[in-house]
């Protein structure tokens, strides 16, 4: 096989940051080659420089037996480097086709544009994807995942040689990933050569040849994919011996119930989903993307209006309509969006922390008391062991575990007693998910009752003490949690689609 | 990052130093550089009255600005406080002059007046969801009409209540330091700054100033109230227009229902030259008095230079471009 790609001796600093030391990285032509991290183990600043978008400090990058990196990104797609970038970046108002070939539409005459040529030529791509879509389909009415797939469609406009993946499937469901692997299969056997970032490991078995670990900026080794186990991956990422063990799960038999939700409804996305959560349990939800797992914490906490249904808390009758009713009656909600929903990214971790309990820092007068929020963002920092210089940083320049503790500890301050996460660890890495776990597993042992929504089947199966499976908006069936419980049985229920469709 | 939560154990020299220092350093070097330039052109620039006249053009503005910053600091923006502001002088008027009440009824009347059109601004914003810059423009019409419909489109003369005018134009400073008669509307314009300063950095209400322009919807999922407090925050706004309506009726020593229109853009202008970001989450009391002053320093400046007064607006025009381009360079350049 040729080497499209090879990278050796490359170092990047950046002010008080040695970024990359030493890494080497290669790629042959017709080989998805994953590469595995932490966050800030350099992947993204090695692709990016790969991608032209960083110049180097130091070592030598080949591309097709050239001597010679690209200096912009422009540059780099012209040298057939194409990249997909972890978030979406179209223009919602734009069509599919309008999107792919922004910036470079075919014209006619006096620049007039040729609409027509423009959707035949994305046509044509989508056809090479196997992709059934309409070129004019205006790309904000697309899910998520067909938004991906049009990401995607763009970059194979370039005609790509390497085509880089930075965590392409964090937000498709299984299905969809399927989908994509196959769109990878056929690009791989026309040559193209794959870079595949990803936090899921599972992934990696089923689509990688060959894995590159990297660890605090330095590569660690290259190794083949098939015949390397995940615990071997998972340990060299990061450095020490990872256990995953089932949950131990506690007699809750005579614990009272926390949480109970009886025949609640909303439109056509929550269809008549009763259940409950006793106090020191741990609720599992899993589901396919778009079952209704996130539409019905936001219901119970207020964020959307319900159209029937009861909420009970502690046995009694809550009307909740919104977020300020929840959290009165003692419900915590931590959205899967952090950055968007559940943060104020350019104000303080103490801000932050303090955001849902600024009435305990308040006088009479309306004054902050600043020295005791200071005192309390400090003891959350050192109880839950969050990473920051100090509770005066930005929240946004922290990493995605920190700032998921910095949530977590709004939550704790309020004295919530009724927790729900939302994908607990959406873009956090290994090492950083089993403290959040463990963090999960005390929170309940103290006596609270959790609520946990994940798209990941190992995460739903490590945490829940009993398992809700969802399935187009109707609860499916309730599985007890621990080793007993097995991911097909999960997926039985959460493909079990109604007979018969419900009339609207 | 440019917010004014500053730690309570810093002293206050330091604090203000550091305010100077890390984001109003641009617009304050401009200020000091129009003052330098202005005085080596004419030397009747640099004179005490002529010192003291900037000033006094200040208070007006300038409370309306302080008030606009509050919101703009929310993500929403004001466009009614100039309108507001003669509305409130107007219901000055009807409680002095018409029912002829005793003064502290008056100055209760305009501040009132000015609270009640925050809260319904807020209310049109918070609660059904009208874009903030819609409903305020609705609000800028609603209240110049009243305005005129209440005075029946005449001006009303404070001339019944003794001791209106000094309210601004009067000076309990010179009666203490003769040599420095600087008038009660810029001592009343310092002590609002300081006020709304201190509401700013130190109450919940500030903070939730600050997190709502950040992200609101994050606050709203933090469980606050947040139409509760974005009501609160157009009310103090409305309720800081309210003195600036007393400032103007007290230095014309009358209520001029025609006026205000217009006012409302100056005091967006000196709250973006003072380097508040209009989308919000990011912005200063001292950044939007300095901008209030660098503007009545150039308006006066250019007069004393004897410019004509059609090219005073274009100057002032290309200040604000400039001012907030540098602003955004300095931005970039911290990122």
């Amino acid at each position: 096989m040729t080497k499209l790609v090879a990278m050796t001796g490359i170092e990047k600093r950046f002010p008080g940051v040695h970024a990359l030391k030493n890494v080497q990285f290669d790629l042959h032509s017709g080989e998805v080659h994953a590469l595995m991290g932490e966050n800030g183990a350099g992947k993204s600043t090695l692709m990016k420089i790969l991608s032209g978008v960083y110049t180097r400090d130091g070592g030598t990058v080949v591309i097709d037996g050239f001597d010679t990196a690209p200096d912009s990104p422009r540059a780099a797609q012209e040298m057939g480097i194409g990249i997909i970038h972890q978030e979406l970046s179209l223009m919602n108002d734009l069509t599919a086709a309008q999107n792919v070939f922004i910036g470079r539409e075919p014209r006619r005459r006096f620049g007039r544009l040729d609409e027509p040529a423009l959707n035949r030529q994305t046509a044509e791509i989508f056809a090479s994807m196997k992709l059934d879509m309409d070129p004019r389909a205006q790309v904000g009415d697309q899910t998520i995942a067909r938004q991906q797939l049009i990401e995607i469609a763009k970059a194979l406009s370039y005609k790509p040689r390497v085509l880089i993946m930075d965590e392409p499937t964090a937000a498709l469901n299984d299905v969809e990933i399927a989908e994509l692997f196959e769109v990878i299969r056929r690009l791989k056997a026309d040559g193209v050569g794959i870079i595949y970032i990803s936090h899921k490991m599972d992934e990696i078995k089923r689509i990688a040849d060959r894995v590159t670990v990297m660890r605090d900026g330095a590569w660690i080794d290259t190794l083949d994919a098939a015949q390397t186990p995940l615990a071997k991956i998972i340990e060299l990422m990061v450095g020490r011996e990872v256990k995953d063990e089932p949950p131990v799960i506690p007699d809750t038999s005579g614990a009272q119930t926390a949480l109970e939700v009886r025949g609640l409804r909303r439109g056509r996305e929550i269809h008549d989903v009763s259940f409950s959560v006793k106090k020191g349990e741990i609720l599992g939800f899993a589901g396919l993307m778009g079952a209704g797992r996130t539409e019905i914490a936001r219901i119970i906490f207020g964020a959307d209006p319900r159209d029937g249904g009861d909420i009970l808390v502690h046995g009694q009758p809550c009307n909740i309509r919104s977020p300020y009713d929840a959290v009165g009656a003692g419900i915590g909600y931590l959205s899967e969006d952090r950055k968007h929903f559940g943060l104020a990214l350019d104000m303080t971790v103490r801000a932050n922390i303090a955001m849902a309990a600024m009435g305990k820092f308040t006088s009479k007068t309306g004054v902050l008391d600043e020295a005791a929020m200071k005192q309390t963002a400090d003891g959350f920092i050192a109880q839950l062991g969050i990473r920051t210089p100090s509770d005066m940083q930005d929240v946004g320049l922290l990493s995605g575990g920190n700032q998921q503790k910095v949530v977590i500890a709004k939550w704790l301050l309020r004295d919530c007693d009724i927790l729900i996460f939302d994908e607990p660890t959406r873009g956090i890495d290994v090492g950083a998910k089993s403290e959040i776990y463990r963090l999960l597993e005390d929170l309940a042992a103290q006596g609270r009752a959790i609520i946990v929504i994940s798209s990941e089947l190992p995460e739903v199966m490590r945490l829940s003490h009993r398992i809700a499976v969802m399935c187009e908006g109707r609860l499916t069936g309730i599985l007890p949690g621990g080793a007993d419980t097995t991911q097909e049985q999960i997926m039985e229920l959460a493909t079990r689609r109604e007979a018969a469709p419900v009339g609207e | 990052m440019t917010t004014l939560t500053t730690d309570p154990t810093q002293t206050f020299a330091s604090k203000l130093l550091g305010a100077f220092m890390h984001q109003r350093l641009l617009a304050f070097a401009s200020l000091i550089v129009l003052l330098i330039v202005f005085s080596l052109a004419s030397p009747n620039f640099m004179q005490t009255s002529n010192m003291i006249a900037i000033l006094q053009a200040t208070s007006v503005n300038g409370v309306l600005a302080i008030a606009a910053t509050l919101v703009i600091i929310t993500g929403g923006i004001d466009l009614s406080v100039g309108t507001m502001m003669t509305f409130c002088a107007v219901m000055a008027g009807v409680v002095l002059t018409k029912a002829g009440l005793p003064m502290p009824l008056g100055i209760v009347a305009a501040i009132g007046a000015g609270a009640f059109c925050g809260l319904c601004s807020g209310t049109f914003v918070a609660k059904l969801k009208i874009p903030p810059f819609i409903a305020t423009l609705g609000m800028m019409l609603i209240l110049k009409g009243l305005s005129l419909v209440i005075s029946g489109t005449r001006p009303i003369y404070f001339n019944d209540t003794p001791g209106f005018d000094q309210i601004s134009r009067g000076s309990l400073i010179g009666e203490v330091l003769p040599f420095l008669p600087i008038p009660n509307g810029v001592l009343i314009l310092f002590l609002v700054a300081g006020a709304a300063s201190y509401v700013l950095s130190r109450t919940v209400l500030g903070r939730y100033c600050f997190a709502l322009g950040s992200n609101e919807e994050a606050v709203r999922l933090s469980g606050v109230n947040t139409d509760r407090w974005k009501i609160a925050i157009y009310a103090l706004s409305g309720a800081i227009v309210g003195i600036g309506g007393l400032l103007i009726a007290s230095r014309l020593n009358s209520a001029q229902p025609a006026l205000g229109l217009g006012y409302e853009l100056e005091a967006i202008a000196a709250v973006v030259i003072g380097g508040t970001s209009l989308s919000g989450g990011r912005g200063t009391i001292i950044g939007t008095l300095i901008g209030a002053l660098i503007m009545a320093v150039l308006t006066n400046g250019l007069r004393v230079l004897q410019v004509a007064q059609e090219w005073q607006t274009v100057v002032t025009g290309a200040i604000i471009i400039l001012a907030v381009y540098a602003d955004m360079m300095r931005r970039n350049k911290s990122n």
